[in-house]
């Protein structure tokens, strides 16, 4: 099992190296050597004229039975109120389902929803409900039993859910115990046109490398997708399709850990993830008090306010304003990014916005690079003068 | 119990132009960052309530360094899973395999990993490993109020605010770096690291199926690996400072992106 380098066929020719998107092979008195790190990609077995890399084949089981059929979104909500994730990813699962020909259905859990004709008119052919009390605030271990008996019975080929706080924390539960395979995050889902599987597209070591993942033998193949990297569709109301109720037995759907209280953390009136325009800072807001200028902004602007990692990790603002990879993920018509580098990890959280403003004395930021329009100058300059002229008007 | 993994230690990551790979050389091999929360937060629980930290990693030989840091920063001891066969696991291999050694070592209360790693970003093993061991699991915790009488009280984020959560024991959970501050290796801890043995289990020990590890025992594959395009269409706004303004503004209203005259 693994890669074998044949030595014997080995040139040292160097071709390989280049090919090796992690960097490690390199060539030792005329012979490829293989680094750590590995992941089989293949990508060295291909550039080699001389057959000397041969990643041993792993014994195929036989495809997974074609009895699943189905492409399925599950939809999340809070307080009875479907997110928008579930519905960006409605448009998208409607493309794949049209694609091969079958069937979009929606799994909702919660209490007192009332969006399932909302849902149908966005692409839905099914919508399994379960609606019970003690479904109302998000608890894994009921969702991850729901989900997990729904999927058993009506064995779907595809399920996506959102890469939120519960899909992170309980579709992997859901992929475990159907011993199936999982690609986190997201950014692009197709159909591959000749095998019909799910080509699964994520970023991964940050962001700097993109990986096609596949579930050849397993299913269903199943991904998580942030939220706002699928736009939403416009909804039809003549569409037709099917509510069905699906019953909660309480004897078999129980919790082990128990939900005590909930803390709402965010103050501010307009919440970062549904916000038109957002106003965001990053270290070169030097200090908390700073931060005032760029709340300013947001007021003339009606705007939230976000954050890069630095002022949340050094206390000047609360995590719930931090945008990024192990933040939010924004889709604003307009981000104004003030101060902030650009570093990969913040980028993988914004860069989808219509419209990026960078404002950063640092003309070489990388910021400058995914932004529409950039003001290489001093923030605490530029700011004040925008709320100047903003205020005017 | 703590689960830990060792990762290229930069969040920068060059690539070269000319070859378009990653750049590795002078590129040092870290405790994952977030692990590092889990490790500290093992160490608190055991200043506290009494016990023992065990460090678990799946990895190459080399991952032993991580495990000598970790020893070092108050684990009691250390494990290393490295075998070929566990070479290529995608999270359902890797959970697989964590499981069989958690299960070999018997006895534990609470397992903490890390929310997520730097290089493969997925955090899904550790509620993938939750259901392979059949225990509760609860994910993003920032605090742990409290553990009495097999059950542990906690405080987990939510993206708009905080649930406290209680779970009986034994439980997997995943932490934030909101939960601690990361101590500094004593100088009793280091030479600790230096002199500890550190026991490296192969799939045989763990009694694995070979079909269930690595990159047979994976359900995904990835098939294509490739560098994102950076296309820049940007402009930058030239001008003296009020020109700039409002050149921005005229042209976001312009763009109907923001209202006004």
């Amino acid at each position: 099992m693994g890669i074998q380098i044949d030595l014997d066929k080995c040139v040292g020719c160097g071709e390989c190296l280049s090919s090796c998107p992690f960097g490690l092979l390199e060539i030792i008195a005329e012979k490829v050597h293989l680094r750590e790190g590995c992941t089989l990609c293949g990508a060295c077995q291909e550039a080699c004229d001389y057959q000397a890399i041969l990643i041993e084949a792993v014994a195929e089981a036989p495809a997974a039975g074609d009895s699943y059929r189905g492409v399925w979104v599950f939809a999340e909500q809070r307080n009875g109120r479907l997110k928008s994730v579930a519905y960006e990813l409605l448009s998208r699962g409607r493309q794949l389902a049209d694609t091969l020909g079958t069937e979009l259905c929606v799994i909702c859990f919660g209490h007192g929803i009332n969006e399932a004709q909302q849902l149908i008119a966005y692409g839905a052919d099914k919508v399994y409900l379960m609606d019970a009390p003690a479904l109302s605030s998000n608890q894994d271990d009921l969702y991850t039993k729901g989900l997990v008996e729904l999927i058993e019975k009506y064995k779907p080929e595809i399920v996506i859910a959102g890469a939120t706080s519960l899909g992170r924390s309980f579709i992997p539960r859901v992929a475990a115990i159907l011993k199936t395979g999982l690609t986190a995050d997201c950014t692009g889902l197709e159909i591959d046109p000749e095998t019909g599987l799910l080509l699964q597209t994520r970023p991964t070591f940050g962001g700097n490398i993109m990986a096609t993942i596949i579930c050849q033998t397993k299913r269903p193949q199943m991904s998580t997708v942030r939220p706002r990297v699928f736009k939403k569709g416009t909804p039809d109301g003549r569409r037709k399709g099917q509510v069905i109720r699906v019953d909660f037995n309480k004897q078999r759907i129980t919790s082990r850990t128990k939900l005590l209280s909930f803390i709402d953390d965010i103050t501010e009136a307009v919440k970062l993830e549904d916000a038109n325009i957002i106003v965001s800072g990053g270290r070169g807001v030097g200090k908390a008090e700073n931060f005032q200028l760029l709340e300013e902004l947001a007021g003339v602007m009606g705007a939230a306010l976000g954050s890069s990692r630095p002022p949340v990790d050094d206390g000047w603002v609360s995590y719930s304003h931090q945008v990024g990879q192990t933040g939010k993920t924004v889709c604003p018509k307009l981000y104004i990014a003030c101060g902030i580098s650009g570093a990969v990890q913040h980028l993988a959280g914004m860069q989808t916005s219509e419209a990026i403003v960078a404002i950063n004395d640092d003309p070489n930021a990388p910021i400058f690079d995914v932004a529409t329009y950039g003001i290489v100058g001093d923030l605490f300059k530029v700011v004040p003068m925008l709320i100047k002229k903003l205020k005017n008007d | 119990m703590v689960c830990l993994k060792q990762v290229p230690g930069t969040p920068k990551v060059n690539i070269d132009p000319q070859t378009n790979t990653l750049v590795r050389q002078g590129i040092k091999n870290i405790v994952n960052p977030f692990d590092t929360y889990a490790l500290e937060e093992g160490v608190r629980i055991k200043e506290r309530y009494g016990g023992k930290v065990t460090a678990i990693s799946m990895g190459p030989p080399q991952a032993e360094e991580a495990l000598r840091e970790v020893i070092s920063t108050g684990a009691d001891e250390a494990i290393l899973l490295s075998d070929s066969a566990f070479a290529g696991a995608d999270t359902l291999a890797t959970s697989h395999t964590l499981a069989r050694a958690i299960n070999k070592l018997k006895q534990y209360d609470i397992i903490i990993c890390g929310r997520q790693t730097t290089d493969g970003d997925t955090g899904q093993v550790g509620p993938e490993l939750a259901e392979m061991l059949g225990i509760p699991f609860v994910a993003y915790v920032s605090k742990i109020e409290e553990i009495d009488n097999g059950y542990m009280r906690v405080k987990r984020m939510v993206e708009d605010g905080h649930e406290v959560i209680e779970t009986p024991l034994p439980t997997v959970i995943t932490v934030v770096k909101e939960i601690n501050v990361p101590r500094l290796p004593s100088l009793r801890g280091l030479a600790r690291a230096r002199s500890a043995v550190i026991p490296i289990w192969t799939a045989q020990e763990l009694g694995a199926d070979k079909n269930m590890v690595g990159l047979s025992g994976s359900a995904t594959r990835v098939i294509r690996v490739f560098f994102p395009q950076r296309v820049h269409h940007g402009e930058i706004l030239q001008g003296d400072l009020e020109g700039q303004a409002n050149s921005l503004i005229d042209k976001l209203r312009e763009a109907k992106i923001i209202s006004g005259s």
